[in-house]
């Protein structure tokens, strides 16, 4: 099995070499077979690779340990699940995964938009295979996942050989949400190849009206959109995994995921202002060449150890291959922009500094700062190494400080942008928009000052989040209002045919609520507390409202790991809660046994109460526990299925009947959409 | 320039300046030498005023737990001299040490070196020993 998934890698490679030269050439030669050749081959690639991962899977499954990479990240008393989420578990893996990806993306792309987009597609194939060429060569020559086990004899020559039972997956990898985290993040990152491609192939052809803007917009969307739950499912992860209480602490591979999101959300952004005022032609295509080079930096970053991080990445030979790469990239389409200027004039000036556009440009501003202030952090080592000698790292204080206020900069656009009119909004319009909405939410801004929320950021972020909130039920109740009025539907129905009939408007209102509903999570953990006690059992611990009684305190035994485990009973005011049942695991396969912390979390919309096993005592008759009270953080998560609720809105196509038009401003844009669609 | 342009500009500048301030003060805060042991050790005075990440092998069998706080010690080969430099650290952290901090770990510690020589840090992360020399450990290796 392992040589047809190796005899799968290099005809990939093959076929995907040849995609390239066929497309541009058939291109150059106007040979219209060449260039259909170069399509049906980017389409094999598809097949070739998905015959590796099958390959790879398949050895997973069998528990084929002559196979380096399976005797490595894999044992015979894992469970199925693992065992195939293996595949992206370690190095070679997690890059085949990528490629994978890729080539599923690309074949989707080419089978949507072939006809569509006939003088583009030739070049999108080719940027995409290019990329796809790129990884296929590492996986076939720097970091193939088919390589045989082998014993170092004394001469150093290598002998085949198999072991009795793989060294296992890193036990804080054995967890549901590492089993989805990955892909998420992948579909995320690779995402954005597309448009990148679509951006080449229309500065190449010249098509650079908005019709690569168009045809990427879903992609872009859906793109961001896994991203999202990428980085939000990463969090979650380290929120139960990790055991110190927090789930983001700006780690280099946190960060790593962020840096391209950020500049995704910008373009996201920023090409609403090419559709409608054909402006920031030359920005929109920075930014998505940006995006896509922090996708492929942050792939490099978590996988080639460049800087340290607790993710537990070996030093690799990848590094400067993909270094190589993203430098090839970068300063390719950075000349095709440059050479293409002349033909991205912008249609339109800025007009007033209160206006919609404005409101975007600020918003892209402070996302890119956002972004720069990232990869300056996480650079920071290498950077002061190279300029003085020494390497400097920052700490959390460096991020936190310069990307709270910038968040809640974004919170505070997030309400304004959306309702402020293009070109100008009047000074009635904002009154009539946004002077109750910031009444009420200065007002109760006011009470919680009295009612004890003091801390300065904490406090501006929860009024913001009111304000915000109050600028989105207006708008659907302002719309649902003229509808219902005019149609005669109820309310409700009203809201649910507003929205579908703008999906990608009302749908954004969602996304930017849900965002409100992350904040206010993100928000609490300034008012974190915690506590610790040596507990035997019938000792009780308080914090808060809350008090904890160890009932019992056992191992339990399983074929993959052994653990010492307690029961705790929870009290609320005195009142029993809940069991929770923190434990300290040692996981058996391996040399060195490795032992994991499985918190136990009592979680509530008002805070969660986390557990975490910290170890015996030297006597063994008591348990070290640790107890956190972090405030509001279910809203985080909560907030994170909203946004992603919001987007998949958004990426409804607008239903299409034409229902008698209120004579409103705001309909001028609706009716816009719909004469498009017509 | 147009007025208008220059309102932008303005406003951009504003918010740029506000936000290098911002990164500027919260780097005073947090910034870190990130030195091996022997480094440590080769810049003398200097070490003792400076906050410092340091990193090396936990040596075997020398965690200890003093109440609340955890006293080990971490060692590293320099790689000129080729001499083990070893380093006594007592973690007096908030945060429990994470799981992967066991004997032969990849420990990083944050925080000052003391005058009687003990580095006491606040702050640890750690990492199991590299998958490639955990792999040579167990006789399996890559193949190129």
């Amino acid at each position: 099995m392992a040589q047809i998934g190796q005899f799968a890698l290099a005809l990939a490679w093959v076929v995907t070499a040849y995609s390239i030269v066929a497309s541009l050439l058939g291109i150059r030669l106007k040979h219209d077979n060449l260039i259909a050749s170069g399509r049906n081959a980017a389409l094999g690639t598809f097949v070739c690779i998905t015959s590796a991962i099958a390959c790879l899977g398949y050895l997973f499954a069998v528990s084929d340990f002559s196979i380096k990479y399976i005797a490595a990240h894999s044992n015979r008393d894992l469970p199925i699940y693992f065992k195939v989420s293996s595949i992206w578990g370690g190095q070679e893996g997690s890059l085949l995964f990528w490629g994978w990806l890729l080539t599923a993306y690309s074949a989707l792309v080419i089978v949507q938009n072939w006809r569509k987009h006939s003088a583009m597609m030739p070049y999108v194939v080719a940027v995409l295979m290019g990329t796809s060429f790129f990884f296929t060569s590492m996986h076939l020559f720097i970091v193939n996942p088919f390589n045989q086990t082998v014993f170092l004899q004394s001469d150093a020559s290598p002998l085949p050989f198999v072991p009795r039972d793989g060294t296992g997956l890193n036990p804080l990898l054995q967890d549901p949400y590492m089993v989805i985290h990955p892909p998420m993040l992948y579909l995320g990152f690779v995402g954005f190849a597309v448009p990148f491609a679509f951006a080449i192939a229309a500065m190449i052809t010249k098509q650079l009206g908005d019709t690569w803007i168009r045809t990427t917009r879903r992609w872009t969307m859906v793109a961001w959109m896994f991203l999202s739950i990428g980085i939000m499912l990463g969090g979650k992860w380290a929120y139960h995994e990790l055991g110190w209480g927090g789930f983001w602490a700006w780690d280099p591979v946190e960060n790593a995921s962020m840096m391209p999101w950020l500049i995704g959300t910008a373009f996201l952004h920023s090409v609403m202002v090419q559709e409608k005022k054909g402006m920031l032609k030359v920005w929109n295509m920075v930014l998505i060449i940006l995006t896509f080079i922090m996708s492929i930096f942050g792939t490099l970053l978590t996988r080639s150890g460049m800087v340290q991080s607790v993710h537990a990445f070996a030093q690799s030979p990848v590094g400067g291959y993909f270094r190589a790469f993203i430098i090839v990239a970068l300063s390719g389409a950075l000349y095709l922009l440059f050479d293409r200027l002349p033909y991205l004039k912008s249609e339109n000036q800025m007009e007033s500094i209160v206006s919609r556009e404005s409101s975007f440009m600020f918003n892209n501003l402070i996302l890119l700062a956002a972004c720069f202030a990232v990869f300056w952090g996480t650079m920071f080592p290498i950077i002061s190494e190279a300029a003085t000698g020494s390497k400097i790292t920052v700490g959390p204080p460096f991020f936190n400080k310069v990307n709270v206020p910038i968040a809640i900069f974004l919170m505070f656009l997030t309400g304004v942008g959306p309702l402020l009119a293009w070109r100008r909004a009047s000074t009635n319009s904002l009154k009539r928009n946004f002077l109750s909405p910031a009444v009420i939410a200065l007002a109760s801004g006011v009470a919680l000052y009295f009612r004890g929320v003091q801390h300065f950021y904490a406090w501006l972020s929860i009024v913001m989040s009111i304000f915000v909130t109050l600028t989105i039920i207006r708008e659907f109740y302002k719309g649902a209002a003229a509808r219902s009025s005019g149609t005669g539907e109820t309310f409700l129905e009203a809201i649910v045919n507003l929205t579908l009939r703008n999906t990608r408007r009302y749908g954004g209102y969602v996304v930017h609520f849900g965002f409100v509903l992350l904040f206010i999570g993100w928000t609490g953990q300034a008012f974190t507390t915690d506590a610790e006690g040596e507990m035997g059992v019938g000792d009780t611990l308080s914090i808060r409202e809350y008090t904890l009684r160890v009932d019992k305190l056992g191992i339990e035994d399983t074929p993959n790991y052994a653990s010492d485990k307690a029961t705790i009973s929870l009290f609320e005011y005195g009142k029993k809660v809940a069991n929770l049942y923190p434990e300290k695991r040692l996981y058996k396969a391996g040399q060195e046994k490795q032992p994991t912390t499985e918190v136990s979390i009592y979680s509530t919309a008002k805070n969660d109460v986390y557990l975490v096993f910290q170890g015996g005592t030297r006597d063994g008759k008591k348990a070290i526990i640790q107890v956190f009270y972090n405030p509001l953080t279910m809203w985080v998560w909560i907030g994170g299925i909203v946004l992603v609720a919001g987007t998949l809105i958004a990426l409804l196509p607008n239903k299409k009947t034409i229902l008698r038009r209120r004579p409103e401003i705001e309909s001028k844009e609706e009716r816009k959409e719909v004469e498009e669609k017509v | 320039m147009k007025r208008k342009q220059l309102k932008f500009v303005a406003g951009s500048v504003v918010i740029i300046l506000t936000l290098a301030y911002l990164a500027y003060s919260g780097f005073k805060e947090g910034n870190a030498y990130y030195q091996t042991v022997s480094e440590l050790y080769a810049s003398k005075d200097q070490a003792y005023t400076r906050r410092l990440k340091v990193a090396g092998d936990v040596v075997p069998g020398s965690i200890q737990r003093e109440g609340k706080s955890i006293n080990f010690m971490i060692s590293q080969q320099d790689e000129k001299t080729k001499q083990v430099e070893t380093l006594t650290v007592k973690y007096v952290g908030n945060d429990a040490p994470p799981d992967t901090f066991v004997d032969r770990a990849q420990a990083v510690v944050e925080g000052q070196l003391g005058r009687d020589g003990v580095f006491v840090a606040n702050k640890m992360q750690a990492k199991c020993a590299s998958k490639y020399e955990k792999e040579s450990a167990a006789g399996v290796r890559k193949s190129d």
